[in-house]
């Protein structure tokens, strides 16, 4: 019986392992700039995780077939080393194991979040509400006008809460449902919602990152390959949480410029 | 050394069917009441746990019956978007707060704390009344939210704000749900106050005469150090819940931020804080994790030891490393929040505690392996399920090294591969450890045994299954697939639809196994056989009492304890064993400073 246990307990470990190993399932493709180093970072951990893993599950499933064959009158035998031994080694080999992940996942973390942007990054304003995102864009001014909450309104379509009459920087700003960015281009990300935690999430460039309401952060990430990408969110926001997303298109400068006059137009 | 227990706790037998079975001050029946209850939850997380399968597997599928849970959620049968998060928030709070707090703590512990101590009963016995009485006015608070119009809240267990704190607007089950939940888990809190307020005096001043604390068995010091977090972190979880019900009930806003706009209104709220309650709940809610799992840690030793008639390596190296996990456990409650928009250096520094933590966990896996080593290991329900939890428990840990580093979770933050993680740990690895415990001391608890045959059934089963629901779920996470989401309509996550289908049939499966257990266990409380005093030939003080114990425990006795508690693998009179309280002088192998 223990021993079918063993043999069970091995070949789950074995099976596990295959999708891995055959990378069956694995994040989109990376079209940021930064992604690589998460991606490496994620490679590496998956190596040292599922070599623990393996290992531990086969030790504890040999010892499981070793052992259950002990008789009742057999002499019990402590492990050569005792405890010592194997705190050492959980310390040792841990230890450095996961100081060593630490310290270069530092790194992967570091060029996202310890960088600014350059002074040249295009500024995009993303507001998440229940349950949509919707981007604006400065305009030829370079600049964002002030929001008005209280003029926020669905059924006008002022979803920033804009009061393009009076504000001046308001004029020109853009306001879209779909995000497109130049390719190779840094993009510096405004990020605000209108009402709850939401979270924008990209896994083709490497972002994730939560709406605080009351709090708009900043990001920043350049995508480096031309196509049509979905935003999802993953921050439980209501009812309609599973179906907020949206699509970032990725375009050359010359398809983002008339993609760009396109939506003034229909503006 | 301490031998007060009889003084400080004594009360008579009671005689009225009330004092005995209902409002009982005995801890085992409290502790039996306890069981009870997790057993009810768990069925009912269960059965919630099934719907969101059935949904997630097949979306548009008509659910016979559903319209019963919710007149509004369930049109055709078919489960509404909110229905379905109502369902997976009422699944992880039944299975968090009342199943995996309530079983393998409130439950055992009740039981077994003061016996193992050597003591007639708790320090406090109505307090410890009050705690599960308390305990089931919070169970049914919650069950009540299910009768409110809109049903009860949709927020996950997590109950994030400013979505929990904005009232009706925010969606269905946000209004009354909410209040209903946090009052309910408000509740629940005090009781476990109380619970921890009895078990930690008892530990340190109700011990027998030669009760030294490094005699004490594994699984009351897990308890010991499970109270202490407790008594710590519900004490932080309980203000949190008052603060949310003041947010709802008297217009203030210390989770709300200023000019949010729900459906075009403007809210009445400014000035709160969104991360003050991750921060808040966080802070209750990783120790959680611990207070599930580390009682399931020192339930399996016990079994273990028990059946592999000789003790762990090092009795107090296990000791010191739940110890560790217990600490390090407040330190690293911000990898929640890598992404929540929490300073990033904040991420880097919770980051490293959350790693170290994979060192004591690792020295506890360590020692039970290397234990077995030169083992006369027994094969029966308790020790499989005993096997079984430190292999899900391995499972789930190494999953742990890529959640606790900020920049993995860029990929994989609130995706299936988190769901994965902490149902490995804290639910598939502690519910292992309850049932490990039931097989064990089901003789000692009801005085019958259980089925073994049976039990190995429910065993195989069951872990072939726990593996073929969970593992596959570490896949989706790597692809993306976001978890609280009732259906599948991002493009990428189309593919992954099958993997969800094989999920959703694998856990109706492991689900159906389980009522084997419930047959076994009912079936063998009334026609079990008669369970002798000590079936297992174990070492500690249960054992050394009739089964079901007397009333005050020892039968007037006054026990002295003579031994550390795992005296295996020595010749003495009675076989490879000596009783802790047996005055036998044998030649011992586990000699510890």
């Amino acid at each position: 019986m223990a021993k079918f246990f063993a043999i069970t307990i091995v070949v789950i470990a074995i099976l596990s392992a295959i999708p891995i190993l055959r990378n069956t399932y694995h994040p989109v493709e990376d079209v940021s700039s930064h992604g690589q180093a998460i991606d490496d970072q994620l490679a590496d951990t998956m190596w040292e995780a599922g070599l623990s893993f393996l290992a531990s599950q086969i030790l504890l499933a040999w010892f499981i077939w070793r052992f259950s064959a002990n008789k009742p009158g057999d002499e019990s035998k402590k492990f050569p080393g005792g405890a010592k031994g194997l705190v050492m080694a959980a310390i040792i080999l841990v230890g450095v194991e996961v100081f060593a992940l630490g310290i270069f996942g530092v790194k992967a973390w570091a060029s996202i979040y310890f960088t600014p942007p350059g002074a040249n990054a295009m500024p995009i304003q993303v507001q998440a509400g229940q349950f949509a995102f919707y981007f604006r864009y400065p305009g030829p001014d370079g600049t964002l006008g002030p929001a008005h909450p209280e003029k926020i309104s669905e059924a006008t379509q002022n979803f920033f809460g804009l009061d393009q009459d009076n504000d001046q920087d308001s004029k020109d700003d853009l306001v879209t449902a779909e995000m497109a960015v130049p390719v190779n281009r840094e993009i510096r990300l405004l990020m605000h919602s209108k009402d709850v935690s939401h979270s924008f999430y990209v896994p083709a460039l490497r972002i994730h990152q939560d709406f605080v309401p009351g709090l708009d952060l900043q990001i920043h990430f350049t995508a480096t390959k031309v196509g049509r990408y979905e935003i999802v969110c993953s921050q439980l926001c209501g009812l309609g949480h599973y179906n907020m997303k949206a699509y970032l298109s990725v375009l050359s400068q010359q398809d983002f410029d008339d993609w760009l006059k396109k939506q003034q137009a229909m503006q | 050394m301490h031998d007060t227990s009889h003084a400080a706790a004594h009360h008579g037998p009671p005689t009225s069917f009330i004092r005995k079975h209902v409002f009982s001050l005995d801890h085992k029946v409290i502790g039996k009441q306890y069981y009870g209850l997790g057993l009810v939850a768990v069925f009912i997380g269960m059965v919630l746990s099934w719907l969101m399968r059935i949904h997630l597997g097949w979306t548009n599928a008509a659910i016979p019956g559903l319209h019963l849970l919710s007149k509004t959620g369930a049109p055709g049968d078919v489960m509404t978007p909110e229905l379905y998060l109502q369902v997976m928030t009422m699944h992880a709070t039944f299975m968090v707060f009342f199943v995996l707090t309530v079983a393998p703590f409130a439950a055992f512990g009740n039981f077994f704390i003061p016996i193992h101590t050597g003591a007639e009963d708790m320090p406090f016995p109505h307090f410890n009344m009050m705690s599960f009485w308390t305990t089931f006015v919070a169970f049914c608070v919650m069950t009540l939210s299910f009768f409110v119009p809109d049903g009860p809240t949709l927020g996950g267990w997590t109950q994030y704000a400013p979505l929990s704190a904005l009232g009706k607007a925010a969606g269905p089950g946000q209004g009354a749900g909410v209040v209903i939940w946090a009052t309910s888990i408000a509740i629940f809190c005090v009781g476990q106050l109380f619970g921890s307020l009895n078990f930690i005096p008892n530990i340190l001043d109700l011990r027998c005469k030669g009760m030294s604390m490094w005699r004490l068995p594994l699984p009351t010091w897990a308890w010991f150090i499970t109270s202490c977090m407790g008594l710590t972190s519900f004490s932080v979880l309980m203000p949190a819940c008052i603060l949310l019900i003041l947010d709802h009930v008297a217009g203030t806003s210390f989770f709300v931020a200023s000019n949010l706009v729900l459906n075009d209104q403007l809210q009445p709220h400014s000035g709160g804080s969104t991360l003050l309650w991750q921060h808040l709940f966080w802070f209750f809610g990783h120790p959680e994790v611990y207070i599930a799992i580390v009682p399931g840690m020192g339930i399996v030793s016990h079994v273990l030891i028990t059946n592999m008639r000789k003790p762990m390596l090092s009795h107090r190296v296990m000791v010191y490393s739940m110890g560790a996990l217990a600490v390090l456990s407040y330190m690293v409650y911000g990898h929640h929040m890598f992404v929540s928009g929490m300073n990033p250096f904040s991420s880097l520094v919770f980051s490293f505690p959350t790693l170290m933590i994979t060192i004591p966990s690792t020295i506890i896996v360590l020692i039970w392996i290397g234990s077995l080593y030169g083992a006369k290991l027994r094969t029966n329900a308790a020790s499989l399920f005993a096997l079984g939890f430190i292999s899900v428990f391995i499972t789930g840990g190494v999953s742990g090294f890529f959640l606790a580093q900020p920049s993995i979770q860029i990929l994989l933050h609130a995706t299936y591969f988190v769901v994965a993680h902490f149902h490995f740990t804290m639910a598939i690895a502690a519910v292992f450890g309850i049932f490990s415990g039931t097989y064990f001391w089901f003789p000692k608890m009801w005085g019958r045994m259980m089925n073994d045959t049976l039990g190995k059934v429910h065993f195989w089963l069951t872990f072939v299954g726990v593996y073929a629901i969970f593992m596959p779920m570490h896949y989706l996470g790597l692809a993306g697939n976001v978890r609280r989401y009732q259906a599948f309509v991002v493009d990428y996550m189309q593919p992954l639809i099958g993997v969800h289908q094989f999920i959703t049939v694998a856990a109706l499966f492991t689900g159906a196994v389980q009522l084997i257990f419930i047959y076994n266990f009912i079936h063998s409380r009334f026609y079990g056989e008669p369970a002798p005093e000590n079936p297992w030939q174990g070492t500690s003080l249960e054992w050394s009492i009739p089964s079901p114990p007397p009333h005050d425990n020892f039968g007037g006795r006054h026990v002295i304890v003579y031994h550390d508690p795992y005296q295996y693998g020595v010749k003495s009179s009675v076989g490879d064993y000596v009783m802790q309280d047996s005055p036998e002088q044998v030649k011992t192998i586990n000699e510890e400073p």
